[in-house]
């Protein structure tokens, strides 16, 4: 490929205490690329997404991101600059109907970056966002209290304030965990309409069949280490891989 | 069979909260009376009481606005245990501006509501990041330290303070001066709180990580909301110093910091109108209990308790759920 990366990571490492999470992990992202990142649990896969959005701050290493060094940045600004993540835990305020829930990503500086200085009627956009991502605007889901929704559609407003930032990179922390077949089927049409629109995404997922369907490539992770980046099939191929998921993986 | 108790929205809740609502007097009476009847209580209250109760409703007014402004910054997610710092801050604000350069009280009162709200917001600047408990120790220690820096450096008269404070023009003028801008507060924080702006700050409250993952300061958001508190508590502050003609350092004394949280607690934090509401019921209860001398704080405390007891929601949650909604017992299968 010629493009430039889009993403770049160099030797992030982060110990907690005595517990090393991540141990010098590099990688490169090019735009519209979709990147699995996949891992026995306590892997180092959501620490990595927390050192690239700088929740947790790196003990080494850089991050690089449209050949800018992001990694002294506050979060914040992250996320102003285009890379948005979801939480593997997702955390709605459960009070307020899913549609108010989409008000404070449409109140970011980024929207108003992006708008010219306008934020427009952000009750509209939050509907219209929440009908992109299956919320049936027939069936007035979105009215609904965010606490009295099933899992599926709390991943889906996850997703949408994700998208409502309009940001060039996604990092979905295990977005289809907890989700039905069907439901899973359902959002992947919205996660191959971003990857067309050109821009980067990088999923960590433990639901292996349906990642290795849409994924252009694959890192794996092991005790906070990178062991192996490639095809899904090379991946998989792999003896370190194999030896990793030996006995880990039984789901 | 259990039991559990249903709450169905009253019909004409459902009625009036669309445009149809203006076709019915009764469906604008229901939208308006809680609105209206906060208004004319204050326009008829001054008449109606004493020269005595006169004053204690200053006191409501000073102690509604101090809950108030405690009740916002709780919504930022920030619980202040020295509301006395925004007040005696303020207070020293106008007293200082009126005894060395004797302004009249219309330019210091608007004027010591900025500066209170400017210094309370850089005072507390480098403590915004502190979390919970440790940012509420903060706020109980910056007021006991000022208290001992007057002291120590003689500042503002010192021990003694400063009197001969101009007071404002009449006592008719102080008091619907001070009620006027109750209800400005109450109501206009409550707007903006409800606005989309309002949901930031209270996001901050809830779940500030997600704040910050849509790329919003969250630091910048309560410096604003600290503001806004501190300005609200300046100006109460502010207003007792023109009303006493004195200001020393009582004006940092603990009772400014624990009476508005208690207010905005037992009326029902989170509303504005629960703080306010708790002033009007907490602070003529203190003076009711005069009469008992040494034991007058005991049965406050015994009648905190059982408010806390009886409604933790708070008051005014309580009278809003009666309101809008009806309540019965249903019984509950399996
Ligand atoms: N804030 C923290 N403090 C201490 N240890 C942590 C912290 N966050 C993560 N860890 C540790 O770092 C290691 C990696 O955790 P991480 O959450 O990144 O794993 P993961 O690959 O996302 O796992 P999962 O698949 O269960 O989500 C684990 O051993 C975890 O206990
Ligand atoms: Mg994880």
């Amino acid at each position: 490929m010629t493009t430039s990366p889009i993403l770049q990571t160099t030797g992030l490492s982060k110990n907690f205490g005595g517990v090393r999470a991540l141990h010098n992990v590099s990688f490169d992202l090019r735009p519209g690329e979709l990147l699995g990142v996949i891992g026995p649990n306590g892997s180092g896969k959501t620490t990595l997404v927390n050192l690239i959005t700088r929740f947790v701050k790196p003990s080494s290493g850089t991050v690089t991101f449209k050949g800018k060094k992001i990694s002294h940045l506050p979060p914040y600004k992250i996320v102003r600059l285009g890379i948005a993540r979801t939480f593997q835990m997702v955390k709605p305020f459960y009070h307020l109907p899913a549609y108010k829930n989409m008000i404070i990503p449409l109140y970011s500086p980024r929207m108003k970056q992006l708008a010219g200085g306008k934020y427009g009627d952000r009750d509209a956009v939050a509907l219209d966002l929440l009908e992109e991502v299956g919320f049936e605007r027939d069936a007035h889901v979105a009215y609904k209290a965010a606490g009295a929704l099933p899992q599926g559609y709390l991943k889906r407003l996850e997703l949408a304030k994700a998208i409502a930032l309009q940001p060039d990179l996604f990092i979905l922390d295990e977005l289809f965990s907890g989700l039905s077949l069907a439901e899973v089927a359902s959002i992947v049409p919205i996660i191959e309409k971003l990857r067309m629109a050109g821009k980067a995404i990088i999923m960590i997922e433990h639901r292996l069949k349906e990642l290795f369907r849409i994924a252009d490539r694959i890192i794996v992770m092991n005790y906070g280490e990178k062991i192996a980046d490639g095809s899904a099939a090379e991946v998989m191929e792999s003896e370190a891989v194999k030896r990793a998921y030996l006995g880990a993986e039984d789901e | 069979m259990k039991k559990r108790k249903e709450r169905i929205d009253r019909g004409i809740k459902v009625r009036s909260s669309d445009i149809f609502a203006l076709l019915s007097w009764r469906e604008m009476l229901y939208l308006g009376a809680p609105r209206i009847l906060p208004v004319v209580v204050c326009l008829v209250l001054p008449l109606v009481l004493g020269p005595y109760w006169q004053k204690v409703l200053l006191s409501v007014a000073v102690v509604a606005l101090l809950a108030i402004s405690w009740d916002i910054l709780a919504q930022t997610g920030m619980v202040s245990l020295g509301q006395a710092l925004f007040f005696g801050v303020g207070a020293y604000c106008a007293g200082a501006m009126n005894h060395y350069w004797n302004l009249s009280p219309f330019l210091t009162l608007p004027l010591a509501t900025i500066m209170g709200a400017v210094i309370c917001t850089l005072l507390l600047l480098p403590v915004l990041r502190l979390r919970g408990i440790y940012f509420s120790m903060v706020t109980l220690i910056i007021p006991l330290i000022l208290v001992r820096v007057i002291e120590a450096t003689k500042i503002f008269g010192g021990t003694e303070g400063l009197s001969g404070m101009t007071p404002l023009p009449s006592k008719w003028i102080e008091l619907y001066l001070v009620l006027a801008v109750l209800l400005c507060v109450l109501f206009g924080f409550r707007r903006i709180m409800d606005s989309d702006y309002g949901l930031v700050l209270k996001g901050i409250n809830d779940n500030d990580r997600s704040v910050i993952n849509a790329g919003i300061n969250i630091y910048w958001f309560k410096a604003q909301s600290l503001f806004f508190a501190g300005a609200i508590g300046s100006f109460s502050g502010a207003f007792m110093t023109h009303v006493y003609m004195f200001v020393g350092m009582p004006v940092f004394a603990l009772d400014y910091s624990i009476l508005p949280i208690a207010a905005a607690v037992v009326g029902g934090p989170g509303t504005l109108a629960g703080a306010t509401l708790g002033a009007f019921i907490l602070v003529p209860l203190s003076e009711a209990l005069r009469g008992f001398g040494g034991l007058r704080i005991v049965f406050y405390g015994v009648f905190l308790v059982i408010f806390i007891v009886v409604l933790p929601e708070g008051i005014f949650h309580y009278i809003q759920r009666k309101y809008h909604q009806i309540e019965r017992w249903v019984g509950v299968e399996k």
